[in-house]
């Protein structure tokens, strides 16, 4: 059985029905009790599962996640939110050198099995400290996973398969998905998996590849309709889904058949996650490409407050288009 | 705690302002002994791991706990053996006290396939989550939240557990020792907070770092319970642990205990010790735990000088053979290199 479902609703469900099943999945960040967390993705569940599982944290980023780190290696299974991506930072010890190692440095012998959910993204006017998109940050750690949905149905399954997992893996939401009428999708009612490591072609296209992450994909995927439409070109969109780790085979089977590739992303261009899978395609497919990659990302300052700057400094529909006929030349 | 049935009557003494029972009187003596030979087992190995740096074997940085054993010690054996701990950059200590095995340690020292870590950690990520240690850390206050989320889980999988978390008066100056305390305060979580105040953050002393007498008193900060005791002393260390201990596993709550003591090298291999004068290292020598506990031992005829020489020699043959298979341990194949990123 099918239902529609909001991408923020997807995630919810997906908590809810891991925490009906397994008792030692709980919930612990800012404000997601009464309050339902500040995008209201927690709402309601406080009611079902009591204040013991869904543990309202006073503001202590860095505690948050250690105490979450801690739990998860003698038998729980954290999900942590952390209110905005770029709150991260504040807890980035507990992230980078305690959670993400702790595998390696203890020659495999504990685990942390737990999951980090976190609103990133820009488009609310929210400026500089409320709307980055840092996913390269964390995707550069070793012993991180990091996944990035653009829709309800792979939102559901993939956070199902991250609260699974038996890594510490960020889950970054996007804002501009959580309630949007446009992004509503069928998603099933019983619980499901979508592997990590595995991307998606959302469109298929032959005369040139497009990978996208999180809400760039929406936006490549309008632009590619456009495209389709007005100009007869047809984009094939693929979904990395899960930066790391990253899927590199399903880009690779996409230029092979249309030997150009745009990247698109909505963090700075410098040293941005884009950057990776172009290298990754140079090394391994450059035979199969007859135009260089190609990169639409954000400019290289912080989100800026005015909404005519944050339009310019976060990649639209018009620069996904223009990039794609420059590529076709 | 194995208590001699002999031993019927609670004695209670005054530590720091709080009555509490004397536990140690009541142990009986094998346990009493045991406490001797785990922390001669450190000093022996400690001083079997300098010699290693000095030869360059041990590479990188390496933080010796010789002069602290009691605090490391007395805490562990007031706790129960399935009861968790987090240690610190210094922490072959709490390490051999939880009760790790001395040949895998001295293995992972060496970088060797062997240890603990199969070389992959070194001194500072030594764990046996198996046995309650949940790991040593790299970073001053890093285990803090670690510590704080295992006592979350002890709670709510009620599973009758504590956890002791040790870390230096440098850590407490970290953003993490404020927010985990302050959480586990309001969640009545079963951790006792324990400073190892060794005097000095690599060189800064905490003259230097702090502007109050006692490291304990910020328990005022927290809602908490807390105070300082002398660190150098097993039975003080032992006696004031299991009091809070009980308090935590009746769930009353965290607990911040300063452990007065003083770390006899320097901080790390490279240290030139400029900021502290040799007056002030033999003074605090003179306070050597080892000697002050073993002297316990005697005057109450648990064990006799000829005991302990025994005791010490049996140690040190350990820590030789320790020494040997880590030295004949094979190093790790160099394709092993990105094992257990992952689980």
């Amino acid at each position: 059985m099918t239902r529609e479902l909001t991408y923020l609703e997807a995630i919810r469900e997906a908590m809810q029905q891991k925490m009906r099943e397994d008792s030692n999945v709980y919930l612990i960040g800012e404000d997601i009790a009464e309050y339902g967390g500040a995008f209201g993705v927690t709402v309601g569940m406080l009611e079902e599962f009591g204040r013991e599982r869904i543990r309202n944290a006073p503001i202590s980023e860095e505690a948050i996640i250690g105490v979450a780190t801690g739990s998860a290696i003698t038998g729980m299974r954290p999900v942590a939110e952390i209110m905005f991506s770029d709150f991260i930072t504040i807890a980035m010890d507990q992230i980078a050198n305690q959670a993400a190692k702790i595998s390696y440095m203890f020659g495999g012998k504990a685990r942390v099995p737990m999951v980090i959910r976190t609103a990133g993204g820009g488009g609310t006017g929210a400026a500089a400290q409320h709307s980055q998109s840092l996913e390269a940050l964390v995707a550069h750690i070793p012993g991180l996973k990091v996944v990035m949905p653009s829709c309800p149905y792979d939102a559901k399954g993939l956070l199902i398969s991250s609260i699974n997992d038996d890594n510490p893996v960020i889950f970054i939401e996007h804002k501009m998905l959580y309630k949007n009428k446009k992004y509503i999708a069928d998603v099933p009612e019983e619980m499901y998996e979508i592997p990590l490591g595995k991307g998606d072609i959302k469109k298929e296209g032959s005369n040139i590849s497009i990978v996208a992450t999180s809400y760039m994909v929406q936006k490549s995927l309008e632009a590619a309709e456009k495209l389709s439409l007005e100009k007869g070109i047809e984009c094939e969109v693929i979904d990395i889904r899960t930066l790391r780790p990253l899927d590199i085979d399903i880009i690779l089977g996409s230029i092979k058949k249309t030997g150009k590739l745009l990247c698109v992303e909505e963090a700075p261009v410098f040293g941005g996650f884009m950057g990776e899978v172009a290298a990754q395609v140079s090394e391994k497919g450059f035979d199969w490409l007859d135009a260089p990659v190609k990169r639409v990302a954000g400019r290289n300052c912080p989100v800026p407050y005015s909404l005519v700057l944050e339009q310019e400094m976060i990649p639209g529909i018009g620069k996904i288009e223009k990039a794609v006929l420059d590529l076709l030349g | 705690m194995k208590k001699d049935p002999k031993a019927t009557k609670k004695l209670y003494i005054n530590v720091d302002g709080y009555e509490m029972e004397d536990k140690f009187t009541g142990l009986n003596s094998n346990l009493k002994i045991e406490m001797l030979k785990k922390m001669y087992e450190i000093r022996h190995f400690e001083n079997e791991t300098e010699q290693f740096i000095i030869r360059g074997m041990i590479h990188g940085t390496c933080h010796l706990y010789t002069g602290e054993e009691a605090t490391a010690v007395g805490a562990i054996y007031a706790i129960k053996s399935d009861d968790y701990i987090t240690s610190t950059h210094r922490g072959h200590g709490h390490c051999i006290a939880k009760g790790a095995d001395l040949n895998i340690m001295m293995a992972e020292l060496l970088g060797k396939r062997t240890g603990y870590s199969k070389g992959k950690g070194g001194s500072m990520h030594i764990a046996d989550v198996k046995s309650g240690n949940l790991g040593a850390n790299g970073v001053v206050g890093g285990s803090i939240g670690i510590a704080t989320g295992a006592a979350l889980t002890c709670k709510m999988k009620k599973n009758g557990k504590i956890v002791v978390c040790f870390f230096g008066d440098g850590a407490a100056n970290q953003g993490i020792f404020h927010s985990s305390i302050n959480m586990a305060s309001i969640w009545d979580l079963p951790v006792i907070y324990l400073c190892e105040n060794n005097v000095y953050g690599m060189s800064t002393s905490i003259k230097e770092a702090f502007n109050i007498e006692k490291i304990s008193d910020r328990k005022n900060a927290y809602g908490i319970e807390g105070l300082t005791i002398d660190g150098n002393n097993l039975v003080e260390v032992l006696n004031a642990v299991s009091y809070f201990a009980d308090r935590c596993r009746a769930g009353k709550g965290p607990v911040l205990i300063e452990s007065l003591t003083y770390r006899w090298s320097g901080h790390s291999k490279s240290d030139a010790q400029v900021y502290r004068t040799r007056e002030e290292i033999k003074k605090w020598m003179e306070k050597d735990p080892i000697k002050r506990y073993r002297e316990i031992l005697i005057d109450g005829k648990i064990l006799t000088e000829k005991d302990d020489r025994d005791l010490e020699k049996e140690v040190i043959s350990k820590i030789q053979e320790a020494s040997e298979f880590a030295k004949e341990s094979p190093f790790p194949d160099p394709s092993e290199v990105e094992d257990d990123v992952y689980a």
